[in-house]
């Protein structure tokens, strides 16, 4: 439930990108999240990890995410 | 105060070399990615000034206006964000975690204590 709507967030922020969700123990509420977007090209890594968490404000801030792994790349 | 907190927190930022926010101490971690940011500091032999979050919920929400990101833990070197467990991790990996340490604290920078400070 949880990752679809992670998922959905992701792909709202970076449509067209290649978005991925892991729920890392079955327990909804830590996650691995993949973003591969040409938008982080020239970025650095805190600028990356900075889009990711604007487009997940939400779930982190009510508590639906309690721990997040981030990994981004641009896109190939 | 939430001054008093904000100005402790902003001190250490710009006073420590190294300065990780975490949950919990290194004796004592509390949470996996808090424990993924220091192992990767400690590989890379930095001098991590540790500050647990948890005493006081003041202390996050103050270091998460200060710096602009929402999780724990934070990792500071010389007063600039450097990023969670996962960039930490992967600037270690990469090397470039040691080579802004040497950068930004000189060559010698290995071998400085790990400390703990109380924000209170």
């Amino acid at each position: 439930m949880a990752v679809r709507t992670l998922t959905e967030l992701l792909e709202a922020a970076f449509p067209g990108d290649e978005v991925a969700v892991e729920d890392r123990t079955g327990g909804g509420d830590h996650f691995q999240v993949t973003v591969a977007s040409r938008r982080f090209e020239g970025l650095s890594l805190v600028e990356q990890h900075r889009l990711v968490y604007d487009a997940l404000a939400t779930p982190l801030a009510d508590g639906t995410i309690h721990e997040l792994r981030i990994k981004t790349r641009g896109a190939s | 105060m939430s001054d008093e907190i904000r100005d402790q927190v902003k001190g250490i930022i710009d006073g420590e070399d190294v300065a990780l926010f975490m949950k919990g101490t290194p004796q004592f971690v509390m949470c996996g990615n808090s424990h993924r940011a220091l192992e990767a500091l400690r590989r890379a032999g930095a001098p991590v000034t540790a500050v647990d979050v948890l005493p006081d919920p003041r202390i996050r929400e103050e270091l998460s206006t200060l710096s602009g990101w929402p999780t724990i833990p934070q990792v500071f070197v010389r007063g600039e964000l450097v990023g969670g467990a996962d960039i930490v991790e992967e600037l270690e990996a990469s090397g470039e975690l040691e080579q802004t340490l040497r950068e930004k604290l000189g060559d010698e920078y290995r071998g400085g204590e790990e400390r703990v400070v109380a924000v209170a």
